[in-house]
């Protein structure tokens, strides 16, 4: 707020025309302006879509795993090892995924927010 | 064997627990103490706290003995309860801490702005929380039989007994500091005595009988094998952000960038437990199949070192697992019990009691509840059990969640619906479940994994009941997207919802 102009008193007597003064996006989120609800749906967008992405890598690696050992009975047989595979991949294979993909979620989802705060934090 | 050790260990696991409690009692002094310890707990010990309070029964006990019992195809529910809170993570964990409600019935009032909706949700959490309950007390008295031979209900009073003590005196900071040390000990109890199996182990020549069966060690064997794996996928993936005892917790972090930190750590923590079930299990087909005849599976992970290795070092790793499982029934069961009654307290009682008068009460309610219950339920193994509450779970609050914060068009109509057909379908399957019921056939198969189908009709009745009446949105939707989403860093109007100053 300090670098704009000093503000010079008038009398305002009929409607308010021109152009309004330029809000912050912080503003405009907290007056529920048509632009707020932008930034909003935005950052909501953003985050659904990083999170839906996320669900889709888990469904097509560990949630395709039956489908993959009914349509290919082989894999079920198959050993690594000495250990059967589907033993290897249930028993701990998936386990380093499902970590991996926990924290390129958390990085990416802090940086769509850092993005979100940079765009509406008042100028 | 000698029950003198294992006495030993299930009273001095009781006893430090009660006396954990009763540090806590010192320091917790309001009633936001009791319900969320203030939010004052840092990441790394909340997620042993959280960890610690989602290693039930289930996974200490139940895991192994499904595996030995059923071979790879379980191993699918270590693996779900796992994922769950990956699906937490992505779409739960930091909205959920923003909307800064204490509970899940405080989550629904913010929402939908509708005090039915809250009394609907309250219910639900007092039902998934008594049918997570029951296998724990069961548990415990199969643990405590496996120990000293004392008949069943022993055990049971004993847990039900040290978390109302506990709850009554700490609320939850004092179970948040039982609860990180919990996690822990069960690592530590399941972890020392697989290492001395395996060498007993491979010093007997590592041999393979049992292990070659093909209907237990290739997956999807049996009968509705695919449809089942699926559901139970469901359910856990599901089921675990719709778990009352789990979400009270993200209140305790500070923000919700923190929420989101913690549940990484969780993942890490559940992982590098939920490697050690299989190898009990496998171990229990070498040297205790005969278990799975006389039906005791849950009681594999107990009766392993004795028959492995005997003597009173068997009796020593005994002691130390009847140790963890105690742990795992007291942690499981102080956070069920405490965020239960923190529920009916708020939205029961508090008419007549004050708020912490009225929290213990509650909390003495829903053990007695439990106790009776789990008297009623039949012999259904523990981990499956315990799967079914996660089944309701997935059935109710997993779409309430999901809609409700990714989803402006969720009104209160449509929720209540949703809760009802998702929460009615697959109650009616699970207490068919729990009172013996076995139909052959599809009937069977869908009563004993009702997911597949309950969640998706949930999700569905909800987005169709909102949207017949697009009329009823909720008046401040717009400023409840703010709270859920916007990141905590700046300031911004979010609405004046506060749990403590509630409007109905």
């Amino acid at each position: 707020m300090t670098d704009e102009p000093p503000v010079v008193r008038v009398r305002v007597t009929g409607p308010r025309g021109g152009r309004p003064r330029p809000m912050s996006g912080a503003s405009q989120i907290d007056a529920r302006t048509d632009v707020g609800e932008i930034y909003m749906r935005a950052l909501m967008r953003t985050q659904l879509r990083l999170a839906l992405g996320v669900t889709a890598v888990v469904l097509a690696t560990i949630g395709l795993l039956p489908v993959a050992f009914t349509l290919f009975g082989g894999l079920g047989r198959t050993t690594l090892l000495g250990i059967p595979l589907p033993w290897l991949l249930l028993g701990g294979g998936v386990y380093p995924v499902l970590i991996a993909l926990a924290w390129v979620y958390v990085r990416r989802a802090e940086r769509n927010e850092q993005a979100f705060l940079d765009l509406i934090r008042p100028k | 064997m000698s029950p003198a050790y294992g006495i030993a260990a299930v009273v001095l696991v009781s006893v430090t627990t009660l006396l954990v409690g009763a540090i806590g009692l010192r320091i917790s002094r309001t009633t936001s103490d009791f319900y969320v310890a203030s939010r004052a707990i840092g990441p790394s010990l909340n997620a042993s706290a959280i960890s610690g309070e989602y290693l039930s029964a289930a996974s200490f006990l139940g895991v192994a003995g499904l595996i030995l019992a059923r071979g790879v195809d379980t191993l699918w529910y270590p693996v779900g309860w796992t994922a769950g809170y990956l699906l937490l993570l992505v779409f739960v964990a930091a909205p959920l801490r923003r909307s800064r409600a204490y509970t899940l019935p405080d989550f629904a009032e913010l929402r939908l702005e509708s005090p039915p909706a809250r009394r609907v949700a309250g219910a639900l959490v007092g039902l998934i929380g008594l049918l997570y309950l029951i296998p724990q007390l069961r548990g415990a008295g199969l643990t405590l039989r496996a120990l000293t031979g004392a008949p069943t209900w022993v055990g049971a009073v004993i847990v039900a007994g040290v978390v109302v003590a506990n709850v009554v005196s700490g609320g939850m900071r004092s179970i948040t500091i039982a609860q990180a040390f919990q996690y822990w000990l069960k690592l530590v109890a399941l972890l020392l005595p697989a290492v001395f199996l395996l060498r007993a182990w491979h010093h007997d020549g590592a041999p393979t009988h049992g292990l070659h069966l093909s209907d237990w060690v290739e997956p999807l064997q049996g009968h509705y094998a695919l449809y089942l794996t699926y559901s139970l996928i469901v359910a856990t993936f599901l089921g675990t952000m719709g778990l009352p005892h789990v979400v009270v917790r993200f209140y305790t972090n500070r923000d919700g960038r923190a929420a989101r930190r913690t549940t990484v750590s969780v993942l890490a923590l559940l992982s590098a437990f939920y490697l050690l079930p299989t190898l009990y299990g496998a171990l229990g087909r070498v040297y205790a199949s005969d278990l799975i005849r006389s039906g005791r599976t849950d009681s594999l992970v107990l009766e392993l070192p004795h028959r492995v290795l005997g003597g009173t070092g068997g009796d020593l790793l005994t002691a130390l697992l009847g140790a963890g499982a105690f742990a795992a029934f007291l942690s499981t069961s102080s956070g069920l019990v405490v965020s239960v009654s923190g529920v009916l307290s708020q939205d029961l009682i508090s008419r007549w009691l004050d708020g912490v008068r009225a929290f213990r009460l509650s909390g003495v309610a829903v053990a007695l509840a439990a106790l009776v219950l789990t008297a009623l339920s039949s012999g259904l193994a523990v981990a499956h059990a315990v799967e079914l509450a996660f089944a309701v779970a997935a059935s109710t609050f997993s779409p309430l969640l999901l809609l409700g914060i990714w989803w402006r068009g969720l009104t209160a109509r449509g929720a209540i619906a949703g809760l009802a057909v998702g929460g009615g379908l697959s109650t009616v399957a699970v207490l068919a479940v729990m009172v013996g019921a076995n139909p052959s056939g599809w009937p069977g198969a869908l009563l004993s994994q009702p997911a597949l189908i309950t969640v998706p009709l949930a999700f569905g009745t909800m987005v169709l009941g909102s949207k017949l009446g697009r009329r009823d949105l909720p008046v401040h939707v717009a400023s409840t997207m703010v709270r859920l989403h916007a990141p905590e860093a700046i300031d911004l109007d979010r609405g004046t919802f506060h749990p403590d100053r509630r409007t109905v």
